[in-house]
């Protein structure tokens, strides 16, 4: 497949770090990054290629994070299993979202507005549910095996983050070279004249949001198998929202590589904060807010677009655009 | 008289959402940042929150102006999805500044005429809430008189209904939408003057507020001013009754939950003109 040689060659190169150093700061820092990069990965299929703003992504990250610990806790499911589970339980959560608010023809704000709102019932369930631990939230008992997915050392854990990463990197190459992916930006540019040519808005639009969806829910997975802990707060909390769509969007949207360069950006940046200004509640989020309104301000296309301005290219996606169309339907 | 005060931030932000034809995502932490100033208004000089709200409402006026002006109308580029996001970062910018600022503790005042009743016909009614109904629909009133009646007003629909046209006419479109966000921004300071007596403030206080007003606007239909009057009330009433029947945090949800149905079935609310 055309554009695999970067993302493999890139993953390979990544993939030392634990070779080179054993130190759990650079480690840990490295898999959040990672997991940020999943998390808006899956934000970026929906609002990078298909145009629609989501603000509640931590509603397919929450899930997943609980359908994984509540399953090990609850009903005594092996740990890689329930990870599975958990990302089909993120995956069936976005189409239902996804089937209702596309068939009511929300988009735009309204769209925004009403994931934002799911997030947010989801949220206020999970923290009086008792079987999500209410209040108190959930722990996933210590078993350092890895048949229960759980490690002596850090170096495993990086390396299934970066092979999740690699993967929706893969996936969303190959879906950005599909017909599917034609239609997906088609949509995103003009829905009238998509649909006029034959595209199902709503079908593709939903195809998105569930692929979307179940990506975002192998991060939230993943965070419940790696700090071992879930709370409502941290699970469906606006955090996790804000992360995924401040990540492509700081490294370019509608690109393949722009979650991952945003999530490190991002990450570091909040990271130089803490060091500069301490552990204080709420700077970190201050610096989001602003790089937000920056990016927006000044470089709308991101990382990727900067980079490619500077070597001169276009962005290949806005060239890419007419020709998969004509050659399907015209 | 918490439906008074849902209605006077939903009018804010359907006023907003009116003229610019965006859904102003910083309106709850903007509410939190004045209900913090009533609160050091208080704390600080003494100012009985009733009273600070005459000097509050006019200061909330240009920083929402300036806000409009300065920030989020150039960072946007006129482009409706990278407004939904600069305001976006706006909240969240403004209230974690205030929990890094105040931490995350909850505040509250006492002041002496907080709990007075009066007493009508066979009922008490708390001095607060009586207050409060009074000034939220003097506001709406005044708000209506205002769009009505004056030049400004007059622009301020004339963009709302056709921006272009407008804007050809010799209506300078930055400065009315500036206007427009400074109203909206000036309501949630009287609504924080109000509230600031029997309420708490914390820095994620305003986020209770705001999905609250996006319910009253849906349900009363987006720009419309009686609309997120009568929606307000409605809401007020559905979250009290819910909240006695069902507890709090159960409460909570069935709002969130008529909101949702809301958007899905009937997003142009009962009083809009459709989408």
């Amino acid at each position: 497949m055309k554009g695999l040689a970067p993302i493999v060659g890139t993953m390979a190169l990544v993939g030392t770090v634990p070779l080179i150093t054993s130190s759990n700061v650079v480690l840990n820092f490295l898999v959040m990054v990672f997991l940020i990069a999943l998390v808006g990965q899956g934000w970026n299929l929906l609002g990078g290629y298909g145009g629609q703003y989501s603000f509640g992504h931590a509603a397919f990250f929450g899930t997943g994070a609980y359908v994984t610990a509540v399953l090990q806790m609850h009903y005594g499911v092996n740990a890689w299993l329930s990870f599975g589970i958990g990302i089909v339980g993120g995956a069936v959560v976005g189409s239902a979202i996804g089937a209702l608010s596309f068939r009511s023809g929300l988009k735009g704000s309204y769209f925004a507005l009403v994931t934002l709102a799911f997030a947010e019932v989801l949220r206020i369930a999970a923290s009086v549910a008792p079987i999500t631990g209410a209040g108190v939230g959930t722990l996933i008992r210590l078993d350092l095996r890895p048949e229960a997915f759980q490690f002596q050392s850090r170096a495993p854990f990086y390396w299934i983050a970066l092979g999740l990463v690699g993967a929706s990197l893969i996936l969303i190459r190959a879906i950005e070279h599909s017909r599917f992916g034609a239609y997906l930006v088609a949509v995103r540019e003009n829905e009238d004249a998509a649909e006029a040519l034959g595209v199902d808005p709503a079908a593709v639009k939903l195809g998105a949001m569930t692929i979307s969806a179940a990506i975002t829910a192998a991060a939230g997975c993943f965070y419940a198998q790696y700090f071992l802990f879930i709370d409502a707060g941290i699970a469906y909390g606006p955090w996790i929202s804000i992360e995924a769509l401040l990540a492509p969007l700081v490294g370019g949207i509608g690109t393949v590589f722009g979650p991952l360069l945003g999530a490190l950006a991002v990450r570091t940046l909040g990271e130089l904060g803490r060091l500069m200004a301490g552990d204080a509640p709420g700077l970190d989020l201050v610096i989001y807010g602003c790089v937000l309104i920056l990016v927006v301000a000044v470089a709308p296309r991101g990382i990727v677009g900067v980079l490619s301005g500077l070597r001169g290219h276009a962005l290949s996606h806005k060239a890419a655009l007419p020709t998969p169309l004509e050659r399907d339907n015209g | 008289m918490t439906g008074a005060v849902y209605a006077l931030v939903a009018l804010g932000l359907t006023l907003i959402y009116g003229v610019l034809h965006i859904i102003n995502f910083a309106h709850g932490a903007l509410l939190t940042a004045a209900m913090f100033a009533a609160l050091f208004a208080y704390q600080l000089w003494g100012f009985d929150p009733y009273v600070a709200a005459i000097f509050l409402t006019p200061l909330f006026f240009l920083l929402g102006y300036g806000l409009q002006r300065f920030i989020i109308g150039p960072a946007a580029h006129g482009e409706d999805r990278n407004i939904l996001l600069v305001t976006l970062g706006l909240a969240v910018v403004i209230e974690n500044a205030l929990l890094y600022a105040f931490r995350a503790d909850t505040r509250t005042i006492n002041l002496p005429h907080a709990f007075d009743v009066i007493e009508v016909g066979t009922t008490f009614l708390a001095v607060p809430r009586v207050i409060a109904f009074t000034v939220v629909f003097a506001v709406a009133l005044g708000l209506w008189v205002i769009l009505q009646r004056t030049d400004t007003g007059r622009a301020i629909r004339a963009v709302a209904k056709e921006k272009l046209g407008a804007e050809l006419s010799g209506i300078d479109v930055a400065h009315i939408y500036a206007v427009t966000f400074g109203l909206g921004t000036a309501c949630l300071a009287i609504a924080a003057c109000l509230l600031i007596p029997t309420y708490y403030v914390s820095p994620h206080v305003g986020d209770a507020f705001v999905l609250i007003a996006f319910t009253v606007v849906v349900l009363g239909g987006m720009g419309s001013v009686p609309g997120a009057l009568i929606g307000g009330l409605f809401i007020g009433v559905v979250e009290s009754l819910s909240g006695f029947y069902l507890g709090e945090s159960l409460g909570q949800i069935s709002v969130f939950v008529m909101f949702i149905l809301l958007l899905l079935f009937r997003p142009a609310g009962l009083f809009g003109a459709g989408t």
